[in-house]
């Protein structure tokens, strides 16, 4: 079973920047961000800068779009509509027995905890329930909570659920919304930026949190359409150092890459699109991994600059980025980097890069030790 | 898939490999059988609890085999208990959030514990279930070899509600 041919056939992003995947492209490639300044915000005493969505604006738009979401949370909501504009755009039937759901997320619906320490709402199984019944699918739907790269395990999941023919299609949606409890922790560790982020620059100090919901819907077998995206390699591996460190030389993510390596050659790679979170440890300890890897003078960039930290979206929705980049023939520009700050002199720019490879690799380190990353390949006719 | 080790703790009973061999609660068991680990007291009640299960089923295992392992881990609860705890650090009026707290507001920090402690490289993984279902979790698991050619996996259920309800269940599995 090893050798079906697994294809990304849908996605969707919905984000402070848009809600469908072109949109969100459009606006990294014009250099958009909603990274700001909140004062007060989730009853926050210090102000934080993220990007966050507009409750109003983004409500309304919930309530239009969505019919009968009874009990459904904004959480859940969001990731509702971002699967049901996926699912519109390849006619998948989500309630057939073939598709399975998996949900990528750090803490869901954790704010309802502030009322009630016992909601039941805060249990991350429910919402993936939630979700997978509105599309009809009674199917047990798997709920990946991997910290960070979350988004990146849920797409291996999903490759290994097709991989096996226990399912045909798989639906990966990744998401989390801020709240006091996220914003109040990462401020508690230090870790913001009281400014926009600036991924790998030499005066970068800390990261921004963002919100977004991705989908990216899979199918096992041969792809009907021309100019489909392949699934090549994935890997995942632990530093075995630290908890909420990264390891002082990369280990687990040049274990990763070197995996990933295994399965593509750099040749065939147009960049490695990062995790560059901004903070002093994580770009040095990529830049690390990156070097060990042989991977110095392939292009590398990260999205943080334009929506921040997104949690469990970020590696769905980087991923999807990162393919609407290929197709335009792109390497998206790192916003908020100037001058190189990490030890080994990596290849990242702060302008668009013209490629004409066809694949990319994506790569997520995150609290645990945890790193993952996978790599996608764009095919010819089918 | 082989099953080469398998233990269980409850509030009352520890089995390994079909055995009882503590009746103590997870503190107990730390100064029973390790007791020379001080970081132990750092843990949240999560990673304590998967801690010691790994502590006593990889008792044997060599480094080299560790050293490329997995750690494929599930349950319901996340780390509510933790979430629990941290939420009272950040009430309007009493607004203190612990960063010792918030970092064990992630399921999967159980399985760094774990890795960090055996110097286990390979995958780390944590997947919530709606409840404790072994088919699953074997299917699951059994597929990680699809993508990964791991010594073994640790893998298991591993879930923390109270200090009177929790339960880890956990095995070495082989293919």
């Amino acid at each position: 079973m090893e050798g079906v041919m697994i294809t990304k056939i849908a996605d969707n992003i919905i984000s402070p920047l848009g809600c469908t995947s072109e949109e969100n492209f459009k606006a990294v490639l014009s250099g958009e961000t909603e990274l700001k300044k909140h004062e007060g915000t989730f009853g926050l005493p210090e102000p934080f800068c993220a990007s966050l969505f507009n409750r109003d604006d983004i409500n309304k738009q919930l309530d239009y779009e969505l019919r009968s979401v009874g009990n459904l949370t904004f959480f859940e909501k969001l990731c509702v509509l971002s699967a049901k504009r996926a699912i519109e755009e390849c006619n998948l039937s989500p309630r057939e027995t073939n598709v399975i759901f998996i949900l990528s997320t750090t803490k869901g619906n954790v704010e309802f905890l502030e009322h009630n320490l016992s909601d039941q709402r805060c249990y991350l199984a429910e919402s993936a329930i939630k979700i997978a019944k509105y599309f009809g699918n009674n199917n047990s739907p798997l709920v990946v909570s991997n910290a960070c790269i979350s988004g990146v395990c849920a797409q291996i999941t999903a490759i290994r659920e097709l991989l096996s023919g226990k399912y045909r299609y798989a639906v990966v949606i990744g998401g989390d919304v801020l709240s006091k409890f996220i914003v109040s922790g990462f401020q508690s560790f230090k870790a913001l930026s009281p400014e926009q982020c600036k991924p790998y620059d030499k005066d970068r100090i800390g990261l921004n949190l963002g919100e977004a919901v991705g989908t990216m819907i899979f199918k096992a077998g041969k792809p009907s359409n021309e100019g489909y995206w392949r699934y090549v390699a994935c890997s995942i591996h632990n530093d075995a150092n630290h908890i909420s460190g990264p390891s002082r030389t990369g280990e687990g993510s040049f274990r990763v890459l070197s995996d990933i390596l295994k399965n593509i050659g750099i040749d065939e790679i147009g960049f490695v699109n990062v995790h560059g979170t901004s903070t002093a440890y994580n770009d040095e300890m990529e830049s690390i991994a990156l070097h060990r890897a042989n991977l110095d003078n392939v292009p590398i960039n990260g999205l943080k600059g334009y929506y921040g930290h997104t949690l469990g979206a970020a590696g769905i929705i980087e991923t999807i980025l990162s393919m609407k980049a290929i197709e335009n023939g792109v390497i998206l520009p790192t916003k908020g980097f100037g001058t190189i700050g990490t030890s080994y002199n990596v290849n990242i720019s702060n302008q668009v890069r013209k490629t004409d490879k066809s694949a990319f690799v994506k790569i997520l380190s995150g609290f645990g030790g945890s790193n993952a990353g996978i790599s996608y390949q764009k095919g010819g006719k089918a | 898939m082989i099953t080469l080790a398998h233990i269980r703790i409850t509030p009352s009973e520890t089995w390994l490999n079909g055995k009882v061999v503590s009746n103590s609660n997870i503190n107990g068991i730390y100064r029973e059988f390790i007791g020379d680990y001080p970081k132990f007291f750092k843990m949240d009640s999560l990673c304590k609890l998967g801690f010691i299960a790994a502590e006593l089923i990889l008792k044997g295992q060599t480094p080299e085999l560790k050293e490329n392992a997995s750690i494929i881990l599930f349950n319901r609860n996340g780390s509510l208990i933790t979430d629990r705890n941290y939420q009272m650090t950040i009430a309007d009026d009493h607004f203190f959030p612990s960063p010792a707290l918030f970092v064990y507001t992630l399921a999967n920090i159980v399985t760094g514990e774990i890795a960090i402690r055996h110097k286990i490289y390979g995958e780390s993984s944590f997947y919530v279930l709606p409840h404790q279902d072994d088919e699953m979790i074997n299917d699951v698991v059994n597929k990680a070899y699809l993508t990964s050619n791991p010594s073994f996996i640790l893998t298991g259920w591993v879930d923390y509600d109270d200090d009177d309800n929790y339960v880890a269940d956990i095995k070495l599995v082989t293919k």
